[in-house]
């Protein structure tokens, strides 16, 4: 079993510049932001990797990237050992889009008000030439709705008529459609109350098991990355600061900043285990600290965090972006 | 001493065209000075109304139907607004969930501070001032001095929610509501607005009552919780034994579906189905149709809180346990 998905330096810059007559009036320069800014990993046949961080370190934007939502500006994204990038913009892109598929964060915002489950579920069926003709469409899409724990009779209704867990099925339902490989969830359960967010995630690993899905899942909730990843990247201001197998990093997180996500979490046990208070915040993404982005919230940053930047490199067994760590300082 | 806050047999309705929805039934409990009482439980389970209807900020055709709302003993439900007005602030602090909604973003924050404590504390305006930088560095804000001059969108989130708890507390109230204080915020945010909230009303000697949907927040942060569903008080008690001994079948759903740092599961417990519509309560207990421990009399009469452990539960499985 290789990777299904292979990503090397993949970075993502976007234009944040004044429009043109301010920039001419007020002499400003052009902006960009480095949203993703040379992140590699890659992705087992049936296995998730979560991607966790805080909000604007990227992660969504890697999602998008993977699925083909943005180009990148550089790096690669190989898929099955084809470059994404030249495979979407050939003629088998249909081909392609198939085998992956997206679940988005709000479904609220995701499912068209205006179409029955029905139209919902059966649009990739009927885009992609899946099913012909009525009969044989409804009972697929029933097929599909039974296997996220929704009646065949649901079609008949709009998204309006369901819960947020029940709608976030429905897109589950939806992505499944094409029987893909790759399912890419940015965020799925966010948006729901926590007994809700357990029926998802488990319906999530049930599928993954009967049917070998291979899962990025993007979150900024440990616990839940915990629950379902197999490895996980932790992303700090569109780099990956840590890299490594849930077991490792959950137990010996090496990074300072995997660290302190970890003492942030409230301890719902209880079990007054000690951890060092959270430090300040993220600093603007538009004009990140040189050197190591992560300094001016390290307690372990000396001068050569502040001016050179770490590369990830493997340190027994898992990869690390950190100075500290590479002269076994911390 | 009475309790700071006495909230008895409360109910909020909605008069629609098509009925009256009961948004919340009956609920009772009690605030302690100085006390942190946490209210969780999923959206819709009338935790957020429970914080308005204290406030008196319940949005129409929303009114308190029954039941009463004591403050340091004396009625604040049936208060005429302009009294309500002045109770709100001074002894009655409000958090809300988006620190940016709640700040004018049209003043800079020494405005709204400076105009805040004046409203409740006789201090002429140099006064107020050294008042709002003292408590702005209270609240963690790095320059205080200067900072004081900038308007709201000059700050991050987590400086913003920093401001809006300045701006809860410059009346020195003895209550504070804060309603999901940290949910807009990142994990790390998160970590340090717990702490700051949790020091200060140490310090002030306010009481709070924490609303969230995080058992995590409610763990860190409060001595006693209140589990809401379905717009009544499921169980209620001090939170290690309701996170550790849950006593309600709903408490014990909840806590098992969240997933645990410190243990492998492959599964999380679910609880099946989702709670009812207000216009769909079901008769009796309204848990009876997702509750794996159901029996007859759950369908048909409604439990009121009874002793259950070292908690107080709505549920039949306790009646004459202890």
């Amino acid at each position: 079993m290789g990777a299904l998905v292979e990503v090397r330096d993949l970075a993502k810059t976007f234009d944040v510049s004044a429009p043109w007559l301010n920039r001419v009036i007020e002499r400003r320069p052009r902006q960009h932001v480095h949203a993703v800014d040379g992140v590699g990993f890659s992705i087992e046949r049936g296995t998730t990797l979560a991607l966790v961080g805080e909000s604007g370190c990227g992660k969504s934007t890697v999602a998008r990237l993977l699925v083909g939502l943005h180009a990148p500006s550089g790096g690669s994204v190989r898929f099955d050992d084809r470059d994404i990038a030249q495979a979407l913009s050939g003629r088998d892109a249909p081909a392609l889009r198939r085998r992956m598929q997206m679940i988005f964060q709000d479904p609220y915002a995701s499912l068209n008000p205006r179409w029955t489950v029905l139209q919902i579920v059966g649009e990739p069926l009927v885009e992609h030439g899946l099913v012909a003709g009525a009969g044989p469409l409804k009972a697929r899409v029933g097929e599909l709705l039974q296997s996220v724990g929704l009646a065949p009779a649901d079609m008949e209704k709009f998204p309006h008529q369901f819960s947020g867990g029940q709608r976030q099925r429905i897109s589950i339902a939806r992505a499944l459609a094409t029987e893909p490989e790759f399912l890419v969830c940015d965020e799925p359960t966010s948006a729901l109350d926590v007994s809700v967010q357990a029926q998802v995630l488990n319906i999530m690993k049930d599928l993954q098991r009967s049917r070998g899905l291979t899962y990025l899942f993007i979150s900024h909730n440990l616990a839940v990355v915990r629950h379902v990843s197999d490895r996980v990247g932790v992303m700090y201001l569109g780099r990956i600061v840590e890299l490594a197998d849930k077991r490792d990093i959950f137990a010996v997180p090496r990074h300072p900043y995997t660290r302190m996500l970890l003492d942030a979490i409230p301890d719902i046990a209880m079990s007054g285990r000690a951890r060092t208070p959270v430090q300040g915040e993220v600093p603007n993404p538009l004009s990140p600290p040189g050197g190591c982005t992560f300094h001016p919230r390290c307690p372990h940053a000396n001068e050569r965090c502040k001016t050179e930047r770490p590369a990830l490199s493997e340190f027994k067994g898992v990869q690390v972006a950190c100075h500290a760590v590479a002269e076994g300082r911390i | 001493m009475p309790a700071l806050l006495e909230v008895k047999n409360l109910r909020v309705e909605f008069p629609t065209r098509r009925g009256t929805l009961v948004a919340l039934d009956d609920v009772s409990f009690d605030i302690e000075p100085g006390e942190i009482l946490g209210v969780v439980g999923e959206s819709g389970a009338g935790k957020s109304l429970t914080g308005a209807a204290i406030i008196g900020l319940l949005d129409p055709p929303g009114r308190v139907a029954a039941g009463e709302i004591r403050f340091q003993g004396r009625r604040i439900d049936q208060l005429p607004a302009e009294e309500m007005r002045r109770m709100r602030g001074r002894h009655i602090g409000a958090i809300f969930q988006d620190p940016l909604t709640s700040l004018n973003p049209l003043f800079t924050i020494g405005h709204q501070l400076v105009e805040t404590i004046q409203a409740h504390l006789p201090l002429d305006a140099a006064q107020a001032r050294r008042r709002a930088v003292e408590l702005l560095k209270e609240t963690g804000i790095p320059a205080a001095e200067a900072r004081i001059d900038q308007y709201p969108h000059q700050f991050s989130g987590g400086m913003r929610q920093r401001v809006v708890i300045a701006l809860a507390l410059a009346g020195n109230p003895q209550l504070i509501v804060a309603d999901e204080p940290t949910t807009a915020l990142d994990v790390s945010i998160q970590a340090q607005i717990i702490a700051l909230l949790k020091r200060l009303c140490r310090e002030h000697g306010a009481a709070v009552m924490l609303v969230t949907h995080d058992m995590g927040v409610i763990a860190e942060a409060c001595d006693r919780v209140a589990v809401m569903y379905a717009g009544r008080v499921a169980e209620i008690g001090p939170v290690h034994e309701v996170i550790h001994a849950p006593a309600h079948p709903y408490t014990v759903g909840l806590m098992g579906s969240i997933p645990a740092m410190d243990q492998d599961r492959e599964r999380l417990l679910q609880i099946d189905g989702a709670m009812p519509r207000l216009n769909a309560i079901p008769p009796g207990c309204a848990f009876n149709p997702r509750c794996p421990q159901v029996f007859e009399r759950c369908r048909v009469a409604r439990p009121d809180l009874m002793a259950a452990g070292a908690t107080r539960a709505a549920c039949w499985l306790h009646e004459g346990a202890s």
